[in-house]
């Protein structure tokens, strides 16, 4: 990775990525791409009913939706740009040059959703002064459930891409990238799960919006929990069939993903807090479908478990990628695949602009393995917060002190212990000298700082390299 | 020691992703062009009608009009902002395609403040929504609701800094190695005054554009004012545009003065200097417009916008003339090292793969010392011969799986977990048959 290296030694780069981007999709499959066709649905009812009550409380639940859609949820897809060229600038460089065309015609959609959103909303007091208004309106918000979902369906080809480019990697033709092995079956699971998630925000809703005992709250909670139960099954089939297509090298990973590598036995006990996650939203769902009065307490578990389910399935997916960032192309540390022969031979300090010392000597090993550090482990790893290094050897070793032998013994051979990590990209002596830093910032706790804060050194070539 | 290097001896020239352009430059070029300009524009409306919310407010304290001003206002910002956003997806899709060294450079040396405008423009956006929805209320709590508006303008002042300093530092990697974080970039010649000329562009643009949203015939004025008339509020939005364009002529010649050497070519005179005279020409019929009655104030708005959409155009276009001015050769010579070092890597990619072509093919029987290398490879981190590391020594496994080959097999390739105090160990699906049982003769071989 040829950049100058953003680096943030207490959370980690990882974590930075993943808040915006988890924020981001929580909010879209829930308040955006589910949320339009239920609204919609609501208000076509209220119409069809001459029910005014039924259309206000639709009118309430997309006002939360564009609230925090345009809000906090546009930013933070903005932000999932903004920290991907941060965190992740080789990568995220080389996606839109082959997905150029996809974002902008992404861009498009999405240009469009926000005018729909825009009218859709702000037009709502005004739909109510005729019939054909009415109708006209409703429109609207079939036009935007449309848009929402092509949204997602363009996005959903880019994150099935990095899973697994299929036949790019040969060709690299943006046709043979869009049709990528795992994007159907991202887009199957994906799409009832946003319905699945509206459904319960809707459901917890209810009981802010409508009176106790009322026949609004009634019909809304039935509809509600007709809703969820009938994409419950979706979910269900969109699972297996997602699940069926993750290449076995990574299935096998998916057991690491959800926890850590002493805790794998976790993923078991995780199928059944999913299991159990969708069986009590049914339960509820069922509950409520009885008519009975729903209290706060109960409506809030529903919404928390089926967002804390697309969490899991996102940390999931995130990791079964591993160690590659795009899929048998680029590894996470931003190194190709093609790279490696020639930067294992020679060291990668040769070949990097933004460093101190681009050849190892006695004197200058500690500083050369801390920049070694920082362009091979700080895209995953911090010196002392989370995920360290330094806790890491120990953990592994179980002792304070670390054995630099045995250490280098381990990088050589940790991307076949450890899948999820890639193989070291430099030499043998950058090992050492990492190895030396490591042993060093454990001795001395320092954070290592990214250029946002010290700036880059700039190393000199000596002709072409 | 080539000359080129000597002379560039402080300038970084890194390597370029090697994946080719997704389309012909001219096309990217325009895309950036145009979808820019579309975002400016909302920027500019967002900007500036928080400002005149602001002030609006202010001023509503002592006169109720100004405060009913102030929300009308208010009301276009949700709008706004929401295709200012929006807007804003295409250009940086385009700069990150054309500028992927330059503009990803810039972020990481600014890093901390370019991902603080998520936080920042989110907390903004959140505040002009109650700020909005609940005028009525916060009438008994003027201070708050003011203060909404304030911070949402604070922040809305701040944010085109961020974006301004990024991609004025991308210009100039000569820069690069002197950067400490965002302020030293910040206070590089030539931010302030892009900045001051956005601020002014901000103004003139929501004058017009308000001008133009209070004089629609659909817009229902004299039922919401009750002393302010409709003729007064367009000649203030009418001044205001004439007033804020008039200072770019403080601003345009501050930004060419502090404009760098390598910046700067005769191309970007070419586009200045129609650019000036058509600004010249739009003040010449906004004064008209000012000083006329209320039948003729709007008599040549029409022109007044497309000239100055005109100078605009102008603008940016000379805006990507100075990028491409200083960037020029300096994305020759990126081009130049990332040829060769992709050549580099090939060539050794290539001979890594004649290598292993030749390699001897892994004999049918298990092999002792075939299953060595693997050892080394894949369990030498964790496992020694005689002391536990992370897991237990080989000897540990010889003594348990001594007669039962198949089993270490079976564990190996899929373990279970023995031991409490010990790490679950990772499985090894990927190891073939073959291999397995090489692994397991090195292993059971070990007396």
């Amino acid at each position: 990775m040829d950049f100058p290296i953003f680096h943030l030694d207490f959370m980690g780069n990882r974590l930075l990525i993943a808040v915006i981007a988890i924020l981001h999709v929580l909010i879209n499959h829930s308040l955006a791409v589910g949320l339009a066709p239920l609204v919609t649905y609501f208000e076509y009812l209220g119409w069809k009913n001459k029910s005014q009550e039924m259309d206000q409380f639709a009118s309430k639940v997309m006002f939360v939706g564009f609230v925090i859609t345009t809000s906090l949820g546009a930013m933070t897809g903005v932000g999932i740009w903004l920290s991907a060229s941060l965190v992740s600038p080789a990568s995220i460089g080389s996606l839109i040059r082959v997905f150029f065309w996809a974002w902008f015609t992404e861009w498009i959609v999405f240009v469009t959703e926000v005018v729909l959103i825009l009218l859709y909303f702000l037009t709502w007091k005004k739909s109510l002064q005729s019939e054909e208004a009415k109708k006209k309106h409703i429109k609207f918000g079939i036009a935007l459930s449309i848009f929402s979902w092509i949204t997602m369906a363009i996005i959903v080809a880019i994150l099935s891409f990095m899973m697994d480019p299929g036949s790019w990697s040969q060709t690299k033709s943006f046709v043979d990238a869009v049709i990528n092995p795992v994007y159907m079956a991202q887009l199957a699971f994906r799409t009832p799960v946003a319905m699945f998630m509206a459904g319960t925000v809707v459901l917890f809703l209810s009981v802010f919006f409508t009176e106790k005992g009322s026949p609004l709250r009634k019909s809304v909670t039935k509809t509600t929990s007709i809703w969820i139960l009938g994409w419950s099954i979706w979910v269900v089939v969109g699972s297996i069939f997602y699940y069926s297509v993750i290449p076995d090298m990574m299935a096998n990973n998916l057991s690491t993903a959800v926890g850590t590598m002493e805790f794998s036995n976790w993923y078991d006990s995780l199928l059944v807090v999913m299991g159990v996650g969708i069986i009590s939203v049914i339960g509820i769902s069922l509950y409520s479908l009885s008519g009975k009065n729903l209290p706060i307490a109960l409506s809030i578990i529903p919404v928390l478990i089926s967002f804390s389910l697309l969490t899991v399935f996102e940390r999931a997916r995130e990791f079964i990628r591993k160690p590659f960032v795009i899929g048998n192309y680029m590894y996470s540390n931003m190194f190709r695949i093609e790279e490696y022969p020639l930067l294992q031979k020679e060291g990668i300090l040769k070949y990097a602009t933004y460093v101190k010392h681009d050849s190892i000597t006695e004197e200058n090993i500690v500083e050369a393995g801390k920049d070694i550090f920082l362009l091979t482990c700080s895209r995953c790893h911090t010196s002392h917060g989370i995920n360290s290094v330094v806790k890491k050897f120990q953990t592994m070793y179980g002792s304070p002190d670390l054995n630099p032998d045995a250490m280098v013994a381990y990088i050589q051979g940790m991307h076949n212990a450890r899948y999820f990590m890639p193989p070291f990209p430099g030499s043998e002596l950058e090992m050492k000298a990492l190895v030396t830093y490591i042993q060093k910032t454990k001795d001395y706790p320092i954070p290592t700082e990214g250029a946002q804060e010290t700036g880059v050194s700039i190393s000199i070539k000596r002709g072409h390299q | 020691m080539n000359i080129i290097s000597l002379i560039l001896a402080n300038v970084p020239v890194p390597k370029d992703i090697p994946l080719p352009l997704p389309a012909p430059e001219w096309l990217l070029v325009g895309v950036l062009i145009f979808s820019f300009l579309c975002h400016i524009l909302f920027v500019n409306l967002m900007v500036g009608g928080t400002l005149l919310t602001f002030f609006a407010q202010l001023k509503g304290l002592k006169e109720k009009d100004y405060d009913t001003l102030a929300h009308e206002i208010a009301k276009t910002i949700t709008v706004n902002k929401s295709m200012a956003v929006v807007l804003g997806v295409a250009p940086l899709l385009a700069i990150n395609t054309l500028y992927t060294v330059y503009f990803y450079s810039a972020n990481a040396l600014t890093g901390l403040f370019w991902i603080s405008i998520v936080p920042l423009v989110t907390v903004a956006f959140l505040l002009t929504y109650p700020h909005k929805y609940l005028w009525e209320k916060l009438q008994n709590n003027k201070g708050l609701h003011i203060s909404m508006i304030g911070a949402a303008s604070g922040i809305f002042l701040f944010i085109p800094l961020i974006f301004l300093t990024n991609i004025n530092l991308m210009l100039y990697p000569d820069k690069w190695g002197t950067i400490t974080g965002f302020f030293s970039a910040m206070f590089l010649p030539n931010v302030f005054p892009r900045y001051l000329h956005f601020i002014f562009a901000s103004l003139t643009a929501t004058g017009l554009f308000l001008f133009y949203y209070f004089g629609r015939e659909s817009y229902s004025f004299e039922k919401k004012f009750l002393t302010l008339s409709r003729y007064e509020v367009r000649k203030r939005m009418y001044s205001l545009a004439f007033m804020a364009t008039l200072l770019q002529f403080v601003a345009g010649p501050l930004i060419l003065l502090t404009l760098p050497s390598i910046a700067i070519s005769w191309n970007l005179f070419y586009l200045l200097g129609p650019a000036i005279l058509l600004a010249i020409y739009s003040l010449y019929l906004m004064w008209n417009g000012i000083n006329a009655n209320e039948e003729m104030i709007g008599k040549d708005f029409k022109k007044v916008v497309i000239t100055l959409s005109v100078v605009v155009v102008l603008m940016v276009s000379g805006r990507h003339v100075v990028r491409e001015t200083a960037l020029g050769p300096h994305k020759k010579l990126v081009k130049e090292r990332t040829l060769a070092y992709e050549s580099k890597i090939q060539e050794a990619f290539q001979s890594k793969a004649n290598e292993k072509e030749g390699a001897i093919v892994i004999s049918e029987k298990p092999n002792k010392e075939e299953g060595g290398k693997i050892f080394r490879g894949n369990c030498s981190a964790c496992h020694s011969l005689k002391t536990k590391v992370v897991g237990p020594p080989v000897t540990e496994m010889v003594s348990i799986y001594k007669k039962d080959r198949s089993a270490l097999i079976a564990w190996i390739k899929a373990p279970g977990k023995k031991r409490k105090d010990y790490p679950q160990m990772p499985g090894f699906p990927s190891l073939s048959p073959g291999e397995l049982d090489s692994l397991a003769e090195y292993i059971l071989d070990n007396p």
